[in-house]
């Protein structure tokens, strides 16, 4: 159908979800874009970017979708994690609860994300060590219960942002190109569509409903 | 705050996770003492706004205290509240006649209070009961199990207001033509009469409103102010009184000083007030884009340089007051015609974005087909253009520009913003089908370059916005497939 063939070997879609204002948008900003703003402008609904990287000679395209955090919107933010391959999980070290609610993220992962997705556990905001509310360990160990990576970020100096992203990609790319059976499909698939890339599995449905 | 989480703190069972901001009352009242309690504890950790916890503890207090949240609208507030002296001057007229006739001394304290709050009362009463049905809808009960963590959480002020103030400004503005005289003429006649007349107004505010006369006009337009000249001193007194009222009763300044206002702080009040009085919504991010050019435009009436840069402390407080307070009630009237867009699931947003694809696929097929054949859904981007009614895809004068037709259009707000939506993504048919894969189309969606958009677009815009409203809003199957 396409008669360009992608500059890239693979199409992968992340997410990140977590409380409002933990700093999603500002992490895809300095990973995007590498810039940082103190300013506050909410997520509505969802955001976009794409960024390219080389990973083990291979080029990848990461499609990023940041959501909106405040509950309100979790009913167009949720039709996002199903073509997700990989979540992010952001919550503010300084501020406990963002941290608490992580469980509940992850029935939200659960409930409407493929089953095989990757997941990534970040805490933000690792500048702010007068006000760290969460310590790492007590995350660590969280993670580690779940059997998902965890790192701390700053996204206003760039801690770890580069990190994150790149682990989360190697994360799947470690998953599709070892993956016997169906994700096997997906590199062959990104080579005739440039189109948005369809995890196989759970809740596959018929063109509506975001794909994405 | 670490402490008191244990190990096992992600076993606790809260139903849905993410959290508003309960900087503005968010979701709910402080109905749950406990809530209050973390709710003032949080607040002393963390510099934000208080909430008087001692006020409205029960749901009975609340509902009496924002009885009139619902409302029988400041429509017809002005009838009622005529009505209402009226009635109570009918009613120490009768009492004191009463009194003297018979010299019942007991009913003394009792009489003219009764007679007087006995038309709103009864009102009161039926509004109650239907706060409290709204309270009992099954949304609501899922917000409220949220409500703990998220009264409890810490308190951000997250209003990215400052940034985006950038005026309709005349600065550098070219002088008026002559038809811009006569038509800032005509204006003045309509506002000076002793009864505007609204139609007319209307009408004259479709093509745009002169700078100079834009904030009176706008008090008028949303129904702030009333048509008549000698009411309209006392209604703006009443309701700014009204205003400070309930941020006495419910926003509780911690000095009691209002001198360190700033953007933000004044925002914030706005939109805590609104959020409490409107519990089946509540704050949802976005509502705060929307006060921002009531705020500007009131500002205008006072500051001739960029208001942007502009340091709201020089101005006097009872200035500030008054653009505060009329800000908030323009807001609310306008919010009072898209309420649905922030309740729960936001079911006037889903329906707005159908219509828009549906409309899409009646007038440009071929549009709407490329957006189908790359995978691009509506939801992705015309999701925010109905949540902040256009407001992140334009600068700040064009949103300015697009509301003063959004309100003398009928339903503007509400439904002609649909057929705007279709006329500006249509606008960008050319780049839209330039672009040959999904995420060209949502970076082009999501960031489409209006910057230097100014009235001539906008006029454009929403011309074409009413030619679609005619040729498709009465004629469902028009061009249908």
């Amino acid at each position: 159908m396409s008669t360009i063939s992608p500059e890239y070997d693979y199409l992968f879609k992340l997410l990140l979800i977590g409380d409002s204002g933990v700093g999603k948008s500002c992490l895809l900003l300095r990973f995007a874009d590498d810039t940082y703003t103190d300013s506050y402008i909410s997520t509505i609904g969802v955001d976009f970017k794409i960024r390219t990287i080389e990973l083990e000679g291979r080029t990848i395209k990461l499609q990023i979708w940041d959501t909106a955090g405040q509950e309100r919107f979790r009913t167009i933010t949720s039709s996002y994690y199903r073509g997700a391959h990989g979540i992010i999980i952001v919550y503010d070290v300084t501020d406990q609860d963002s941290f608490n609610n992580m469980h509940l993220w992850m029935e939200e992962i659960n409930r409407y994300a493929s089953e095989n997705v990757n997941k990534l556990i970040v805490g933000n905001k690792s500048d702010l060590t007068s006000k760290k509310a969460v310590d790492y360990t007590t995350a660590k160990e969280y993670a580690d219960s779940l059997g998902v990576p965890f790192l701390e970020t700053s996204a206003k100096n760039a801690t770890n942002v580069e990190q994150a992203f790149l682990t989360m990609a190697a994360e799947i790319k470690n998953r599709v190109s070892s993956g016997p059976t169906q994700n096997d499909s997906h590199k062959s698939n990104l080579h005739i569509q440039s189109g948005p890339l369809r995890q196989e599995g759970a809740g596959q449905e018929d063109g509506g409903g975001g794909c994405c | 705050m670490a402490a008191e989480s244990s190990k096992q703190f992600w076993k606790r069972s809260a139903k849905l996770p993410g959290s508003i901001q309960p900087v503005y009352g968010a979701q709910h009242p402080p109905l749950d003492p406990r809530l209050t309690k973390n709710f003032i504890k949080e607040r002393s950790k963390v510099n934000a706004l208080p909430m008087k916890n001692k006020k409205a503890s029960s749901f009975h207090e609340f509902a009496r205290d924002t009885s009139d949240a619902w409302d029988i609208g400041d429509d017809e507030d002005e009838d009622f509240s005529s009505f209402q002296t009226l009635n109570s001057k009918v009613a120490k007229a009768t009492a004191a006649q009463v009194l003297e006739n018979h010299s019942r001394l007991r009913v003394k304290p009792e009489w003219p209070q009764a007679a007087l709050s006995e038309t709103p009362a009864n009102c009161k009463v039926i509004k109650s009961s239907s706060d409290a049905q709204i309270f009992r809808t099954p949304e609501d009960v899922c917000t409220h199990n949220s409500l703990h963590k998220q009264q409890s959480l810490p308190l951000r002020p997250i209003i990215p207001l400052v940034a985006r103030i950038s005026d309709q400004n005349a600065s550098g503005a070219p002088p008026m033509t002559v038809r811009e005289k006569t038509r800032l003429e005509k204006f003045r006649q309509l506002l000076s009469s002793s009864n505007t007349d609204l139609d007319e107004l209307r009408k004259c505010s479709w093509p745009g409103v002169p700078r100079e006369v834009r904030p009176v006009t706008w008090r008028l337009l949303s129904g702030y102010l009333p048509a008549s000249m000698e009411r309209r001193k006392l209604t703006l007194q009443r309701k700014r009184e009204e205003y400070f009222g309930f941020i006495e009763q419910y926003y509780d300044s911690r000095n009691e000083e209002h001198h360190q206002d700033t953007y933000r702080q004044i925002f914030e009040r706005i939109l805590f007030i609104w959020a409490i009085r409107h519990p089946a919504s509540g704050y949802v991010q976005g509502i705060n884009d929307l006060v921002t050019p009531f705020f500007v435009v009131f500002l205008s009436e006072y500051v001739e340089e960029d208001v942007e840069n502009f340091d709201v402390t020089n101005l006097s407080q009872d200035v500030m007051r008054s653009i505060e307070a009329d800000s908030f009630w323009c807001m609310s009237k306008l919010l009072d015609g898209i309420q649905d867009n922030y309740t729960f699931a936001q079911p006037g947003i889903q329906k707005k974005v159908k219509a828009l694809e549906e409309l899409v696929s009646r007038i440009d097929e071929q549009v709407h087909n490329h957006f189908r054949e790359y995978e691009v859904e509506y939801l992705q981007f015309a999701f925010r253009w109905m949540n902040n009614l256009l407001m992140r895809e334009l600068p700040l004068r064009c949103t300015i520009r697009l509301w003063d037709t959004y309100q003398s259009e009928p339903e503007g707000f509400s439904h002609f913003h649909l057929y705007v939506c279709a006329a500006f993504l249509i606008k960008w048919r050319k780049e839209i089908l330039d672009e040959k894969d999904f995420q060209g189309l949502l970076m082009l969606l999501q960031n489409l370059p209006t910057i230097h958009w100014g009235n001539e677009e906008i006029g454009l815009l929403l011309a074409e916005a009413y030619r679609l409203k005619y040729m498709f809003a009465d004629a469902p199957n028009h061009y249908r497939r």
